[in-house]
């Protein structure tokens, strides 16, 4: 699915991640783990064409992140990569299922109630489709972002510490609804984490090592 | 799912600052658009009542007043002035005609006035009832005079000094109806005209030792006729008189021949209005004025208003960005945002502007004329609506260009 060489970013002098070899095939579940502060968070970025790497070539389904331009990056990303960021984000003015229109609006595909009702109706909040984002639980909230990441069928679903905020019972249910849903796609999924309760629940990780400058550590944990 | 939806989802989501900078908009934009019909309006009509006429020639006085006066029918006259210097003048080659005008009384707030029949053909104004006088205290009605007093053909009325309501009458001389006119549109809708004779014959009944009050009913001084040798038969007088030019030469050299060399004053109506409006202009200009700050007090609450909205939107940017929306999308969601805004706040004050010209009679009797103006389109409305749509874009500019420059992965991984 993908693969990244040599990848090293930095923030001004500091490098804040290091990656020599990376490689995910097509359909994998993996936990992307690290301590808070590792890089993770930059490396779904990397891979979803968000950020690019100071060094290092990323290819993500055959295409070379690098060779795209602005505006192609941005098409690439909407029909290619799902993204579950840690606080969601959901869109306040609109209601659940407008949530998942957007999605396929901003992608370029046709609007798609069908799917939109039959996705909501398949992570459990079929009911909620008129609720908008302030009216429902962290739970359900995380149902829908996790719908919205799928609406398009992406090649890679890209998930940030998902069970962040969620009690055992809850973390457990959301990564099997976000497996369940890239598995009925065929997507590719990666879990950023530092949960300890996560790695059991997917079958292969990859560890960032921590960062090697104290002082980005000390500013990002203050 | 599209960019009109998404903008409209986020003016319902505030919809009070969202209806505070319409509204203020649309106030800016009713302000200058009404000033706009009226005063075009107003111009127009100023134009149409003055066509045709070159000069009016009266007493020596204020050359506007006697446009006032002779054309509009908004002042007193200065005085009189001999029939003999008229006719002299009527004789001038350069004249192709002369519409001699004697006021001084009135009908229920209504000016008659004692002309010629060349008078009504002028004004191109038909007969819609009746016929044209023939004999003395015969009289004809303008539409509006026969509208507003129920008079009708055969009907009697005495007229009454001065040029308002409210001067003694001339019970023993009634006029009677002999005809109504069509409307026209123009000021002699508001006239009652009938034979010079007639005013003659009414002022010689009425004042056997001089002219009191006539033409003076705002506190004016006396007629300057002086009583003949005779005492009785004074010489005729009418009050001003409308010149047509036989030749536009006559522009260069018979208003200055005139002044000089007669005992009228002559005054051009075009140069007159034109003079008029320029003292009135300074008005509309301080409204206008008004109204642009009005329309800049908008841009400023529609630029804060969306700046605010930016920074709780940047979460939203940026996941639309991580949805596929490229940055030019961004802007566009933004800009259409503001422009429909803008859009809405143009069409409330254009619907506005062109509801209250319509309707002004209501309000203002006396401008109930110029509500006509509120049916036409005029060409500088496309200049407001392009100033309110570039105020709706201006708004944007700032906003939109930070969402443009909005790191979106560090916008994520802040929040």
């Amino acid at each position: 699915m993908f693969s990244l060489t040599g990848i090293a970013h930095r923030y001004g002098a500091t490098t804040a991640l290091r990656v020599d070899a990376w490689r995910v095939g097509t359909g994998e579940h993996w936990l992307l783990a690290g301590a808070s502060g590792s890089g993770k968070t930059t490396l779904l970025h990397i891979l979803a064409a968000l950020t690019t790497p100071t060094a290092g070539t990323v290819v993500v389904g055959g295409t070379d992140l690098g060779g795209l331009s602005g505006t192609a990056r941005d098409r690439w990303r909407g029909r290619n990569v799902g993204l579950v960021p840690q606080r969601l984000h959901l869109v306040g003015a609109l209601d659940v299922a407008d949530n998942l229109r957007l999605a396929q609006y901003l992608a370029g595909l046709p609007d798609n109630p069908g799917r939109v009702r039959s996705l909501l109706e398949s992570v459990g909040v079929a009911d909620l489709a008129r609720r908008f984002p302030r009216e429902l639980s962290q739970g359900q909230a995380q149902r829908v972002a996790v719908a919205r990441a799928v609406v398009n069928r992406p090649a890679l679903v890209l998930a940030d510490e998902p069970t962040a905020n969620l009690d055992d019972a809850h973390a457990a249910a959301a990564l099997d609804l976000m497996r369940a849903q890239c598995l009925a796609s065929g997507a590719a999924l990666v879990v950023a984490s530092h949960d300890a309760r996560v790695r059991p629940l997917l079958p292969q990780a990859y560890a960032l090592p921590p960062r090697p400058d104290p002082g980005d550590i000390r500013r990002t944990s203050a | 799912m599209n960019v009109l939806r998404l903008a409209f989802a986020y003016v319902k989501r505030r919809p009070l600052t969202t209806a505070f900078n319409v509204a203020l908009l649309a106030l800016g934009v009713a302000t200058i658009t009404l000033v706009l019909l009226l005063s075009r309006e107003l111009e127009q009509r100023l134009a149409r009542e003055a066509t045709g006429i070159d000069l009016v020639v009266g007493a020596k006085g204020s050359p506007l007043q006697l446009v006032l006066a002779g054309i509009y029918h908004a002042d007193v006259p200065p005085g009189n002035v001999p029939l003999a210097a008229v006719e002299e003048l009527a004789r001038h080659p350069l004249v192709r005609q002369v519409i001699p005008m004697a006021l001084g009384d009135s009908y229920r707030g209504f000016r008659i006035v004692g002309t010629v029949p060349a008078f009504a053909a002028h004004y191109e104004a038909a007969l819609a009832q009746g016929r044209a006088w023939t004999a003395p205290m015969e009289a004809i009605l303008g539409s509006d005079v026969a509208k507003a007093t129920g008079l009708t053909v055969g009907a009697a009325f005495a007229g009454s000094h001065g040029l308002a309501e409210g001067g003694g009458d001339h019970d023993a001389m009634p006029y009677r109806v002999v005809g109504v006119l069509a409307p026209t549109g123009r000021a002699v809708d508001r006239l009652v005209l009938t034979g010079i004779e007639s005013v003659w014959q009414v002022h010689a009944h009425a004042d056997p030792d001089g002219d009191r009050d006539h033409d003076a009913p705002a506190g004016r001084t006396p007629s300057p006729a002086p009583p003949s040798a005779a005492g009785t038969a004074r010489p005729r007088e009418v009050t001003l008189a409308l010149v047509k030019y036989a030749s536009p030469v006559a522009a260069a050299s018979l208003p200055r021949a005139i002044n000089a060399e007669t005992v009228l004053q002559a005054a051009s109506p075009a140069y007159e209005s034109a003079r008029l409006f320029t003292v009135f202009g300074v008005g509309t200009d301080v409204v206008r004025g008004f109204a642009l700050l009005l329309i800049v007090a908008s841009v400023f609450g529609l630029f804060v208003a969306l700046t605010q909205a930016l920074d709780e939107r940047r979460y939203d940017l940026a996941i639309m960005r991580a949805l596929g929306a490229s940055r030019g999308r961004i802007v566009a969601v933004l800009l259409i945002e503001s422009v429909l805004l803008a859009a809405s706040g143009l069409l409330l004050g254009l619907v506005l502007a062109h509801g209250l010209a319509a309707s002004i009679g209501i309000w203002l009797p006396a401008a109930a004329p110029l509500a006509q103006g509120a049916r036409a389109w005029q060409p500088e409305e496309w200049g407001i609506v392009a100033l309110a749509l570039c105020a709706g874009i201006l708004a944007t500019l700032i906003p939109a260009w930070r969402a443009y420059r909005q790191d979106v992965a560090a916008t994520l991984a802040d929040g």
